[in-house]
């Protein structure tokens, strides 16, 4: 095991973050608050309570969970993918490091960096609304399981993407969409019964229910099925960058 | 001496198709500077790549200081430094931090006095703290070979170090690589200057096609291929050659005024003397005499184009 390569890549990869600190972390706080702001204080004290929170503070996971699904995948996949662009990655591909030690060094800093990002934001929110956490081991857990998960799609795509162009479009046309649809700002249960059953097929529906329970103690799907999902998700993509580094798909030529 | 670098039979055929390597084979003795020469487009950037492990082989086999590439892939790359034909730097990056990122990706620990000598050997030493984006494309080179010396390497590939460098550039690289050779450092370098390989080369493999056409100690095929031209020039033009002197093999020029007899340097007798003596004999008389020695660029101009044949 290569440790200092991994040392050096997250090290060099967390030091990207903080050369550009506005970029990538003054902006989702700032988005956030405004979030805060417009559905928490000024349309939010026009809406009930959603399964008896207050609609500022039953928001909070979800935009946890959009700003940190978002920003993993977009930190690893522009991670990996600008040494492509740029031509360094000649050095990871002739130095002694194996897949698993590249994938570990950036989507480690990726995870980190969402992770900030998201506590960031529970901070933020603190500011807003009356905030209770239940259960704030699993909380983390959930947190830190679904960084881990979204940086492994995002360093996936950064390997796919040949363009900046490919590299946006999975985030915005899929990540974005399914987040923002997946109960993120309201209860599935406020759905038609139809729809009710369509959003089941949402893999985030899952994620974003699983750390409302650990907020709130109540959620759209049993804690169960959300852990099994997402523990299924991080497994589709670890067997993903395994057949990347078997068939060195899209790196070797 | 045992051979550092040893490719056997490597092929190389990319997805599209197109074949790069043919079936290469080449010894590299440690501690050498052997200059891989060949036409762009030859094979020689695929070759270093594929001992580097930047492209895989399709077939054949790669040993580096005796570790096969591909099943002893970390003891192998351990022992190599590459620095890149293309100016592949992080630009917003500081010269000492990815130095030292190359250092650590090499899997050696951090050793700050080590990497900032090796940046003061390269000049570098006043730009350790500059971003690298602030550097002069002279400067950017250096930062490569820096970063390919981060993890002390045993074998350097230098791929077109002097491709697009100014001529005291290129002079002080050239100096680089004969003080990395005292280290014993084996040095294996990519280039279409022939001047490049004279100059530093101790052999010189020339390479066309995806196949290496030879290898040989630099001063050897000199001086064995090295042939030498004299050329008398004649007072009066002639027609034809007199028979008297048919058996020299000579040439002569469209105007009938330059006779160009081809000698070998090597040979026991070089047949000047009874040359002179005859073409006198046969009535003839010259007014100036030149010689002149075929450079390695004109060998390898030969044997490119005896390859195209």
């Amino acid at each position: 095991m290569n440790l200092q390569a991994i040392k050096v890549i997250y090290k060099s990869e967390m030091s990207r973050f903080f050369r550009t600190v506005a970029q990538s972390f003054l902006s989702p706080v700032l988005s956030t608050s405004l979030y805060f702001i417009v559905f928490g204080s000024a349309i939010g004290s026009r809406i009930q309570e959603v399964e008896g929170v207050a609609y500022g503070a039953f928001i909070v996971p979800g935009l946890i969970m959009l700003t940190v699904m978002t920003q993993s995948t977009s930190n690893a996949s522009f991670g990996i993918y600008f040494p492509k662009f740029i031509g360094t990655i000649y050095e990871l591909l002739s130095a002694p490091v194996s897949f698993l030690e590249i994938v570990v060094g950036y989507v480690g800093a990726a995870a980190t960096k969402a992770f900030i990002i998201g506590m960031v934001i529970l901070g933020t929110a603190f500011f807003f609304v009356d905030l209770d956490i239940q259960h704030p081991f699993a909380m983390l857990a959930f947190l830190i399981l679904t960084c881990l998960s979204f940086a492994l799609l995002g360093f996936i795509l950064g390997i796919w993407a040949g363009n900046f162009e490919q590299l946006q479009l999975v985030p915005l046309l899929v990540v974005t969409p399914l987040v923002f649809l997946g109960g993120s700002f309201y209860s599935i249960s406020m759905l038609p019964p139809f729809w009710q059953k369509v959003t089941l097929f949402n893999p985030v529906v899952y994620l974003v229910s699983g750390f409302r329970w650990s907020f709130f103690g109540t959620a759209d799907v049993p804690v169960g099925l959300s852990l099994a999902a997402i523990g299924l998700f991080t497994l589709a993509c670890l067997g993903f960058v395994w057949w990347i580094f078997k068939t060195g798909w899209k790196i070797r030529s | 001496m045992s051979s550092i670098v040893s490719v056997k039979n490597v092929t190389k055929t990319y997805d599209g198709g197109f074949q790069a390597l043919k079936g290469a084979s080449l010894e590299i003795q440690e501690g050498e500077i052997i200059a891989l020469l060949g036409p762009n487009g030859a094979g020689k950037t695929t070759l270093i790549s594929t001992i580097c492990g930047i492209t895989t082989m399709t077939s054949g086999e790669i040993k580096v200081g005796g570790h096969d590439i591909e099943k002893d892939y970390r003891a192998a790359r351990s022992l190599i430094g590459l620095v890149p034909q293309e100016i592949n730097l992080e630009p917003f990056e500081k010269v000492i931090d990815t130095v030292s990122f190359s250092r650590g990706l090499f899997g050696k620990k951090p050793n700050q006095e080590y990497v900032e000598g090796v940046l003061k050997t390269l000049s570098l030493g006043d730009k350790m703290e500059n971003r690298v984006m602030m550097l002069s494309g002279g400067m950017k080179r250096r930062v490569l070979i820096a970063k390919a010396l981060s993890h002390e390497p045993r074998v350097l590939f230098l791929d077109e170090p002097t491709a697009g460098v100014d001529v005291e550039l290129r002079k002080d690289m050239w100096e680089t690589v004969a003080e990395l050779k005292k280290q014993g450092v084996t040095i294996i370098l990519t280039t279409h200057y022939i001047e490049e390989a004279e100059a530093i080369a101790d052999r010189v493999a020339v390479i066309n096609h995806g196949e290496i056409l030879l290898v040989e100690d630099k001063d050897t095929l000199m001086s064995q291929m090295g042939k030498k031209n004299l050329v008398i020039e004649l007072n009066s033009p002639i027609t034809a050659i007199p028979k008297a002197l048919k058996s020299y093999g000579l040439t002569v020029s469209e105007d009938g005024l330059n006779l160009t007899y081809t000698y070998d340097t090597k040979g026991e007798r070089t047949g000047i003397t009874t040359l002179l003596t005859d073409i006198q004999k046969a009535g003839l008389t010259f007014r100036d005499v030149q010689t002149s020695q075929s450079s390695l660029e004109d060998i390898f101009v030969g044997l490119v184009q005896e390859d195209a044949q």
